[in-house]
Parts: structure tokens; sequence; C-alpha cells
């Protein structure tokens, strides 16, 4: 048997290396930025310099920390939320019932034409307070980045291995020890990636949300964001590289950093049971593991937590093995009754402000501009998917090339398209281009490279032997992509195009309205028609435009998306 | 000494199906368990063994009857109450260590104690040095040693096993049966007793004391042996051998026509449930029973050792060609009929003809699909429909396996086709 020394021992053995000495530099640096920034949200709204902000470049550093920290807080508020929503959904039957639809529209609502109205909110919270103005953009990049993860983590709760549960209830695992070290776990690789991808989503928001505009007045929040937008009020292209620039210095680093090392990490809670291909280590996970203090930091947070989630905590007396008691149906009925209610009185509270300030010529044009909107969606789908697909799937069939490309194509999906408005708006003032044609390509910016990488992803997982067999029998030209290798990635496909629609169809509120200092260019389509709106204050247009915009993408999935994933799902894989 | 362990009493197990009768897995179980033994559950698939076994874990609780530990009723999992899977249910991201741990966490054992007490039951399996492996890095054979350490270091007083070795391969399983009976024999098993369920005969002789034998749907005890011979066992000794034959043939048995003469008059085409057996399987066992050395004739435990069958996998076989009328199961041995000879000699249109005659005169189902599709004028019926029917009579498993199955045969024997995408049945193929 090992002995196994107390802590303070071990680490008397080893001597400070210089990683030790990085790690402390970096650690107490981040430590007063976060405090430094936490002084600036308390201070009056109208205390000098507080909604200020200046092109110089010298002050992008301090910019893009308080953006980040903005970020990480929403990421916070999403874990938080993720963990309290998505845990009630996947183990209350009853609650389920209503959250997880619930959840599945939000996904689809655009947030983002709601931005004027919760700031307001926010502000009357904390009147006369930075921190107001401070919540309402953490809230407003929360929206972008919450639903995917609740869902992820819903679905892993729901397809927890039997036998593994099992397991838990035959060795007296209480609720609390099971949720740590089953669920969670399990939980854990999909979460991380859906982590990942909210992180990109919010970045898209953070430009949109740091500088707002109610009524009259104007407040920009010190952050890359509100650096941007005053760039493109000034016209000032130079100040818009340099806030590029740090946008891509903050990405790489917090990939590298943190996320790098995270999916690594999480490689670990895969539930396979063969030993795969590994990657090597990122090098800040070596990094970490090769840094005696934060190494020893890390094991006692480590046997923290594990201590915490091994406590024997049980939320219901009863003994969770017995499965068989069934539900009562008097208390389903009150509950659906509760519902019914409150859906009635939601519906009429719905009607009476509606038929009070809308009229059906309303409702038409809304539609009608949707329409427009489906049509540019659609044209762009197609487009992407004729440009992304043959590239993916060249990348995916030569492994050296998809281990290469893989990371852009994720690089490219975070860097937020909003950043690369202004060359698209002074080329179309300049060659004097139709709005509505021109911006259109805007939309798919930042979403085609979902398509991309998921093609990537289902090429380079495509059977070899299948290819082989291809190869063999000479199957060439169309036909091979008629048989061979489109149904092989269609599964694939079809989740990359879901995301990168449904994020297209978001960022039509961005992207049919672009300015350049006084020049403001406007494509005709439900995006600008809720921009519109949000600008003239509008809240029962914006409310509409909202209403038909989600209900196009619902209907978008339902009608297509969905049943070919189905379709997918069960001919076109094997097993 | 012998004091009752566990016991159970007229425990009965059923699936409430609307609008039909319940779906009876269990019924009329009685089984006591006493300190000292090993106990195996032997029974095909689907006898309602492994539901037995998860009832007296106390994962699942039964329609009826009463479950004693240790005089009291059991509620839920018990405490001295430790189980091993067939599928291992390891976490794959607990190292063996953390994973043997598991059992000991939960009931708030103190650090220190918990390491100490995984060490040992490590080293008891023969895991010592894979401590801080991660499962998926371990052969199966390793991994069923860790679902054992973590069962055996809570010091349960009953081991639960559910076919622990039946995802092995034939030399890791039977290491892995000496080494616990070893243990068991040199009394080094922290356990009082064990209670396993196996399909595995030849498992059974070799480790249990004693054998409830489990007849199917619904799963009774058909009969209880009593394996005398000590250990350690010699699977050639001839006493060992007779007693193996002795259960082929009493699981071969016809089941006693008794309750199903009694009140089934009408016997619906839908009351039959078929095991899924695919063609290439039936013909390739018709051929091997024609040929050297068997010439029509096998003893079933000789020809599924020299075709490495469990008896799992032989006797549904066995029992489709019965039905089919190309074999005859009985006593142990199976024989093949004029039909299967005829059957055996033909080419491949003719065997095609064979088969869907027997089909047709054996299997109502077929024919019941066949005359719905030449009935209709679009000759297509939805398959669901005939699902929908046999689950009025059999569990949702078997009517999907008997459906299942009766496409396979169909198709192969150009009764009708089916259209998987579609879930129907048609004649588009058909002549």
């Amino acid at each position: 048997m090992s002995v196994t020394l107390p802590a303070s021992l071990a680490a008397g053995r080893r001597l400070p290396n210089v990683w030790d000495i990085v790690a402390m530099i970096c650690v107490f640096g981040a430590l007063i930025a976060v405090a430094h920034v936490a002084r600036g949200t308390m201070v009056p709204i109208d205390a000098p310099g507080a909604t200020e902000v200046s092109l110089d470049p010298m002050r992008l550093p301090e910019y893009a920390v308080r953006t980040t920290l903005r970020m990480f807080a929403a990421l916070l508020a999403s874990l938080i939320f993720t963990f309290t929503f998505g845990t009630a959904a996947a183990k209350s039957r009853r609650a389920g019932l209503v959250l997880v639809p619930i959840l599945d529209i939000l996904q689809s609502v655009p947030i983002l034409g709601f931005l004027t109205f919760t700031v307001v909110f926010f502000m009357n919270l904390f009147p006369g307070q930075v921190l107001g103005l401070e919540l309402a953009s953490i809230f407003a990049i929360f929206t972008s980045q919450a639903w995917n993860m609740a869902f992820s983590l819903y679905q892993s709760l729901k397809t927890v291995p039997a036998d593994l549960n099992e397991a838990t209830i035959s060795f007296h695992l209480t609720g609390w020890q099971r949720f740590w070290r089953l669920e969670v776990p399990f939980a854990i690789p999909g979460l991380v990636w859906n982590t990942m991808m909210s992180m990109s989503g919010g970045w898209f928001f953070v430009v949109a949300s740091e500088a707002v505009s109610v009524g009259d007045n104007t407040w920009k929040l010190p952050g890359i964001g509100s650096y941007v937008a005053l760039a493109l009020e000034q016209k000032d292209i130079s100040a818009v590289l340099w806030a590029i620039g740090a946008m891509l210095a903050v990405i790489l680093a917090y990939d590298q950093l943190l996320f790098r090392p995270l999916v690594a990490w999480s490689a670990r809670f895969k539930f396979e049971t063969t030993a795969g291909a590994t990657a090597d280590d990122p090098w800040m996970l070596r990094l970490l593991r090769r840094t005696h203090v934060l190494q020893l930091a890390g094991d006692g947070l480590g046997r923290f937590a594990g201590a915490l989630g091994g406590m024997r905590l049980s939320f219901s007396h009863k003994p969770r093995g017995v499965m068989t008691r069934k539900p009562s149906r008097a208390v389903d009925i009150v509950c659906l009754a509760l519902l019914a209610v409150i859906l009635i009185w939601i519906g009429y509270e719905v009607v009476r402000f509606a038929s009070e300030k809308l009229t059906w010529w309303d409702v038409a044009e809304a539609v009608g501009l949707g329409l427009i909107t489906l049509v540019r969606v659609a044209v762009l789908m197609v487009l992407a998917s004729l440009i992304w697909v043959p590239i993916g799937v060249w990348l995916g069939l030569r492994p050296v090339w998809a281990r290469r490309a893989q990371p852009v194509a994720q690089f490219l999906a975070a860097f937020p398209a909003n950043l690369l408005f202004p060359p698209v708006v002074l080329f179309i003032v300049y060659f004097d281009l139709s709005p509505d044609i021109w911006l259109t390509p805007l939309m798919v910016l930042g979403t085609q490279w979902y398509i991309l990488f998921n093609v990537i992803a289902g090429a380079a997982a495509f059977p070899g032997d299948l290819r082989e067999a291809a190869a063999n029998f000479r199957v060439g030209g169309l036909l091979w992509w008629r048989k061979v290798m489109i149904p092989g990635i269609l599964t694939y496909y079809v989740t990359g195009a879901i995301t990168a629609s449904g994020g297209s169809w978001n960022a039509a509120i961005v992207a049919e309205v672009a300015s350049w200092g006084d020049t403001k260019l406007q494509a005709h389509g439900l995006g600008a028609y809720i921009a519109a709106a949000t600008t003239d204050g509008k809240m029962e247009k914006v409310v509409l435009g909202v209403v038909v915009m989600s209900a196009f993408v619902v209907l978008f999935n339902r009608l297509l998306w969905r049943p070919l994933y189905a379709f997918a799902q069960r001919r076109l894989t094997l097993g | 000494m012998d004091a009752a362990l566990l016991e159970v009493r007229g425990c009965r197990q059923a699936y409430h199906k609307e609008a039909s009768a319940d779906l009876v897995v269990l019924d009329g179980v009685d089984l006591t368990l006493r300190e000292g033994e090993i106990v195996a559950l032997l029974g095909r698939s689907g006898s309602g063994k492994s539901t037995l076994l998860r009832i007296v874990s106390g994962l699942l609780r039964p329609t009826s009857g009463e479950v004693f530990w240790r005089g009291t009723a059991l509620t839920g999992p018990a405490d001295g109450v430790a189980m091993v899977f067939q599928s291992f249910a390891l976490f794959p991201w607990l190292t063996v260590q953390e994973n043997v741990e598991l059992g000991l966490e939960a009931r708030g054992v103190a650090r220190a104690e918990r390491e100490r007490r995984a060490e040992a039951a490590i080293d008891l399996i023969g895991l010592g040095g894979f401590e801080s492996a991660y499962p998926k890095e371990l052969s199966g054979g390793m991994r069923q040693r860790v679902g054992l350490a973590r069962a055996l270091v809570v010091h349960p007083e009953l081991l639960l096993m559910d076919e622990p070795f039946s995802a092995l391969d034939v030399l890791t399983a039977e290491t892995l049966r000496t080494d616990l009976i070893d243990l068991w024999v040199d009394g080094k098993l922290p356990v009082k007793s064990v209670l396993m369920v196996t399909h595995n005969i030849e498992e059974a002789v070799l480790m249990c004391d004693r054998i409830l034998v489990f007849s199917s749907n619904p799963g009774r005890v058909a009969s209880e042996l009593t394996v005398p011979f000590p250990h350690p066992r010699n699977r050639l000794d001839p006493a060992f051998r007779q007693m193996v034959d002795d259960i082929y043939a009493l699981m071969t048995r016809r089941p006693a026509a008794v309750p199903k003469a009694a009140t089934e008059a009408p016997v619906s085409p839908l009351a039959m449930a078929l095991q899924r057996v695919g063609i290439n399987l039936m013909s390739g066992l018709m051929e091997t029973m024609a040929a050297d050395p068997y010439h029509g004739r096998a003893d079933l435990p000789a020809l599924a050792g020299a075709l490495q069958y469990e008896v799992d996998e032989l006797l549904p076989l066995g029992e489709a060609l019965q039905l089919l009328r190309f074999a005859v199961v009985e006593e142990g041995d199976i024989m093949l009929t004029e039909g299967g000879q005829l059957f055996v000699n033909a080419d491949t249109d003719e065997r095609k003809r064979l088969f869907a005659a027997a089909l047709r005169a054996h299997v109502p189902l077929v024919t019941m699909i066949r005359q719905v599709l030449d009935e209709r004028w679009n000759h297509r019926a939805s398959a669901v429909r005939f699902r929908d029917e046999l689950e009025d009579h059999m569990s949702p498993e078997y009517a999907d396996d008997t459906l299942r199955t009766v496409i396979g045969w169909g198709r192969y024997a150009e009764i009708f086709s089916y259209d998987e995408e579609a879930e129907q049945f048609n004649l588009d193929d058909i002549e």
C-alpha cells in the first residue's frame, strides 16, 4: 500500500519552478483586473468616464478585459440557470411538461429584439447606477448562451445509461450523490461543447448590448462593443481594425487558456468503453499539471468538490430504488388545470394588448417581411451548402487537413461576424449596390462555419471500408456524391444546418440594417422591421416581429430540419 | 446455522397493459436463500430470472408477493446486498480505485478507511497495480473484476450476480469463475451467500450448490436441483456430465400443456411468440445435423459444445425447427425429421418452396398477413396493426421479436415483401 503524504509535506519536497512564478503573476493579475472592473460598476451613471469610450487603441486592453468579464458573468449565470432549469425539467415529469417546450421556443426567439426593454427594466432596478446597465448587458449575453446549455444538460440527464443508474441505486447513493457522481459527469462532454458554442454566440450580443440607447439617451459601457459602435459612428476604419485585433486576441486567449484544456479534460467523461485515439494535451493543461502551486490548488479544489458531491444529502426520504410508484392522477389534473388557467390568462392579455395597438394589417406586414427574410435564409443556406459541403468533405477525408481545419472553423464560428460588417457596408456604399441583396451575405457570415465543421466531422467519421468499396466498384462523379458521401454525412450536415439557419434568422436583426457614420443601409425584411421598431421604441411592433420570427424559425425546424434529421438517423446510420 | 437470509414468497411480476390482460413475467415464485450457499437462477432469456434478481435487490417492487430480508420486509435496496452487473456498469470517468470506493462513499465511510478497504478488495480480486487505471483501459475480464471488487468491498451478506460472465469470452469467463470459486472455498469472500442469474448450464453446475430452473412465459420455478459435488469440480467427471445432460433434458421437455389445453380453446394465430432466429442459422444447423458425425440425431449439450453455442442460443433454434416440423427436440436430443432431410438436400429455390409450405402450415400469423394482403385492393398492410394485436397476447419486446422473425421468414419464403421505411407489408416483389 502506498503512503499518502499530507499535501503540505508533499509540497515541501518540490521547490517552486518557473511555471509557479508565471502562474502567480497570472492569478494576481486576473484578481486585480476583476477588482478594478467591479469598482467601475458601482459608480453613478453620470460620473465622468463611467459611460464613455474613447477610440484610443491604448484603452483597448482595458475594454477587452471588461467585455470578457461581462461574458464570463453571463456564462456563470447561464451555468446556474442550466443546473436549476435543466435539472428541474429532467427530474420532474410535471415540470418537464412545461419547461421543455418553453426551452425549445426560447432557443428560437431572437431576444436581441427585446434589448431596449430589458435595459429599462434593469436601470429601474438600480436607478442612476452603472450596475443597471451592466446587468442589462450581461442579461442580453445570458439570453444567447443559456438555452442550448440547459438543453444539453436536460438531454444528458434523460439518457443516463440504465445499468449505471441501477448501480448507483443498489450501492445506496443518495440523490445528491447520484447527481454529482453519475449524472453531471455523464453530462459534462456535451455541456462543455455547448458552453463553447455559447461563448461564440455571446460575442454577437456583446457588440449589440454594450452601447444602448433608450429614447434620447445613449449609453456606452466601456468595452469592445461600445468601441466598435463609436468607431462606426465616427467612420474610423483603423479603430474598427484595432477592435477586430483586440477581439481576436481575446478569443484566442480564452480558447487556448480555458476551452482547449476543458475539452481535453472533458474527454475523460465521454461515455465510451473502448480507448479511442487521444489527442495530445493542450499546452495549457500541461502547464497546469506541471505547475506545483496550481496543481496543489487544483487537488485541493478537487478534493473539496469530491467531498461536496459525496455528501449523503437526500432530498426525499423515500427509498429511490422502488420505481414502480404510480404518479398521482389527481395532482396531474390540478397541475394541468392550473396551467390551462395561466395560459388562458396570458392569451387573453396578449389579445387585449395586441388588439389595442395592432391591426391585422400589421400582422400581414410582419408575415410578408418574414417571407422575404425566409427567402434570404433559404438562398443563403443553399449557397453556403454548395460551397462548404464539398470543401468540408475534401478536408474531412484527409485526416491531416481535418485536424488542422477543425479548430480554424470553430474559431471562425466563434468570431462575431458583426465586426466584419463595416468593411462590407463600406463596399456597398462605395459601389452603390442594392442593400436588399448585398446586405444578405452578412447573415451567414458567422453561421456558415457550423455547416463546415460538422461536415468535416462527418466526412472524417465516414467508414473507411465504405470508401474503399466505392473506389473498388469505380463509383465516381455525381454518383459518388449521391449514393456514397451525401447519405454518409447527412446527419452531421443537418446538425450543422439547423444551427446555421437558426443563427441566420437571429442575425437578420443586425444584418438587415447596417450603418456607417450617417449612412444607413436598410434591407427589406423582418430583421430590419424589428430593428426599426426597437429604435422607435414601439414595443408592440417589436413583440409582433419577434413572435412572427420565432414562428418562422420553429416552423422551419419542425417542417424541414427535424424530419430530415429523423430520416437521416433512421435510414442513414449503421446499427 | 442455516438461518434464512432471504425469503421470497408468492412473488408475481406483471406489467399492466391497457385493454387486455396483464403481461405476467413472473408468477408464483418462492425462494429461500440460506447462509453459506451459492444458488443459480437458470433459465432462458425472458424467463424472468433477471427480474427476480432485481426484485431481490430491491431495485424493483413485485406486483404481488413478499420479499423478506433477514426476516423483515424489503422496501428498497437492502444494506447487506451488493450487485454485479452483466454489462459491468462501471463509471468510465472514475478510476478502478474510485469505482470500487463508490459504495463505501455512499455509506459515508471515512476516506482513510475507504482507501484501505478498497485496496484490500482490489488485491483480493487480483487487480493490484490497476488502481489508477480507467475502465476503458481494461479488458472485459479485468472490468468484471472491478465490478466484483466494487460489490465485495462493502462486505455484503448477499452477493447478487446478473449473468456476470456472459459478456466475456470463454477463456476469460472460465478463469474468473474458478478464481471466484477458489476464494469462496477458501472462505476469503466477505459474503455469506451468492445468488446468480445465468443461462449457462455448465456454469451453474460448476459453481452452485443449488439450481432453480425457470420455465418461460410466465416465469416459474420449474424445478429445483441440488448439486452434490464438492469443489473443485471437474467438468469431465461423468456424474457432472450426466447432471448437465439432465438439465438440458429438463429445459427441452415440452412445457406441460396443462394450462393451454384447459383455457385456450380457440388458439389465436397471434398468441404464438417467436424468438428471433435467422434462416441461415436454421439451415446451417440442419446441414450440420445431417452430416457427420450426427447423421440426423444430436445430443444437445454435445452439439452446443461443438458449435460453441450457449443453451440460450441453441434452444430457440431447435424450437424454431421443431415448430416448422423440420426437427424434433426431446429429452436433450435433437432429431432431423423427414422434412428437415428434404430441406437439406434441396437447392435454393426448392428450399424456399419447402420453407414457405412449412410456414403456411405451422405459423398462422404468416398466413394471416398474406390473407390480409390478398384482400386489400392495393396489397398493402401496416405492420403496426399486427404488432398491436400481438401485444394483446405478449409483452411488447416479444411482439417485436415475433414480428421481426415473421418478416424475415416471410421475406425469405417470398410469401410477402416488407417496406421498412413505411413499416408496411406488401406484395411488390412477389411473382
